[in-house]
């Protein structure tokens, strides 16, 4: 335990500047831990097959936790982004899709 | 599997992501503003809060710490929280590891100064569809995400409000719906939907009964194991 007012009112200050610590460490640590590993076919494999799951592994309390309209806007997204491969569009098509289902429905 | 080029990492790359990434960093002020809101009622000075934001520059996270910001604050968790919530941004650096590894450590490290959900995800699927080399979208896109950050998170401190309740205009979307279609964006085959798949559910057991915020890291790597049994090009 650290009180914020500990160390002459700096207690919150120094918190703060463990956690960008912290948070560094993990921004650099992934890089970092890399350059002692070889690279190799299946390494670069790995690699390749983890960075996609990331994005989908963000999104899963999005689409467990979110309400309907949020359900339905990746939904939109996705199928505009299949069918025209263009970011922008599959992104206003999300939103508009939970903007106008909570105008309705909300 | 493409060959890996290697990044340019030059002022004027960085300039040009800044201004790619910037239309969708707007969004972001949205949420600074709820944090910087959230941080003066939970009783953060301001020199604390400006700071956090500053250093930080991990909105979970700092959301995450204004929950346990009490007289005593319980350091060892909230240190392995952060750490927990920010740990993707270790495999998110070891995705771009393979062209990272291309220039000197300088360069290397000062690219990822700023690394964050949306610039990597946008780097990454230049770098793997082999669109452009500039490493520069990774910075210059994380510094307009900062910069819009800094600037939500001054205008919350200030009591401003404008947008009060960002889901009425499907605001809160934004960030899900840019990390699908990066997702749908990338290379897609049946090694690459598997992995997604697996990644999925594994994401899905531990947001449901693992410990908070290792959701992330554990369907990552379980993807990733996908990628290890299953290599590119194989049937």
């Amino acid at each position: 335990m650290i009180g914020i007012d500990a160390f002459g009112g700096y207690g919150g200050l120094i918190l703060i500047g463990l956690m960008a610590m912290v948070t560094l460490v993990t921004r650099f640590g992934g890089v970092w831990i890399m350059s002692f590993i070889p690279i190799s076919r299946r390494v670069e494999s790995f690699i390749n097959a983890m960075s996609g799951s990331v994005l989908i592994a963000i999104l899963v309390p999005v689409a467990v936790e979110g309400d309907s309209a949020a359900r339905l806007a990746l939904l939109a997204t996705a199928a505009v982004m299949l069918a025209t491969r263009r970011t922008m569009p599959a992104i206003a098509a999300g939103i508009v899709t939970a903007a106008g289902w909570r105008f309705l429905f909300g | 599997m493409t060959a890996i080029v290697t990044p340019e990492l030059t002022v004027r790359g960085t300039w040009a992501g800044f201004w790619r990434l910037l239309p969708l960093s707007l969004f972001v002020v949205a949420f600074g503003l709820a944090f910087g809101l959230a941080a003066v009622q939970t009783g953060l000075s301001p020199a604390e809060t400006v700071l956090m934001s500053m250093t930080v520059f991990a909105g979970t996270a700092q959301f995450a710490a204004l929950d346990l910001w009490e007289g005593q604050v319980p350091v060892f968790t909230l240190l392995v929280t952060t750490f927990a919530i920010n740990a993707r941004h270790l495999l998110m650096g070891a995705s771009l590891y393979p062209w990272l590894r291309k220039l000197p450590i300088g360069k290397r490290y000062a690219s990822i100064l700023v690394l964050s959900d949306a610039n990597w995800a946008m780097t990454l699927n230049d770098f793997q569809g082999g669109h452009s080399r500039n490493l520069g979208l990774l910075l210059g896109g994380g510094i307009a995400l900062w910069c819009t950050w800094m600037t939500g998170t001054l205008l919350g401190m200030a009591g401003g409000s404008a947008i009060a309740e960002p889901e009425v205009f499907g605001l809160d979307m934004v960030m899900g719906c840019f990390m699908l279609a990066m997702a749908l964006g990338g290379r897609k085959n049946a090694r690459m939907i598997t992995a997604w798949l697996v990644g999925g559910l594994a994401a899905l057991s531990a947001y449901l009964w693992l410990p908070a915020n290792t959701h992330v890291v554990i369907g990552a790597l379980a993807g990733g194991l996908v990628g290890v049994f299953w290599l590119e090009g194989e049937r």
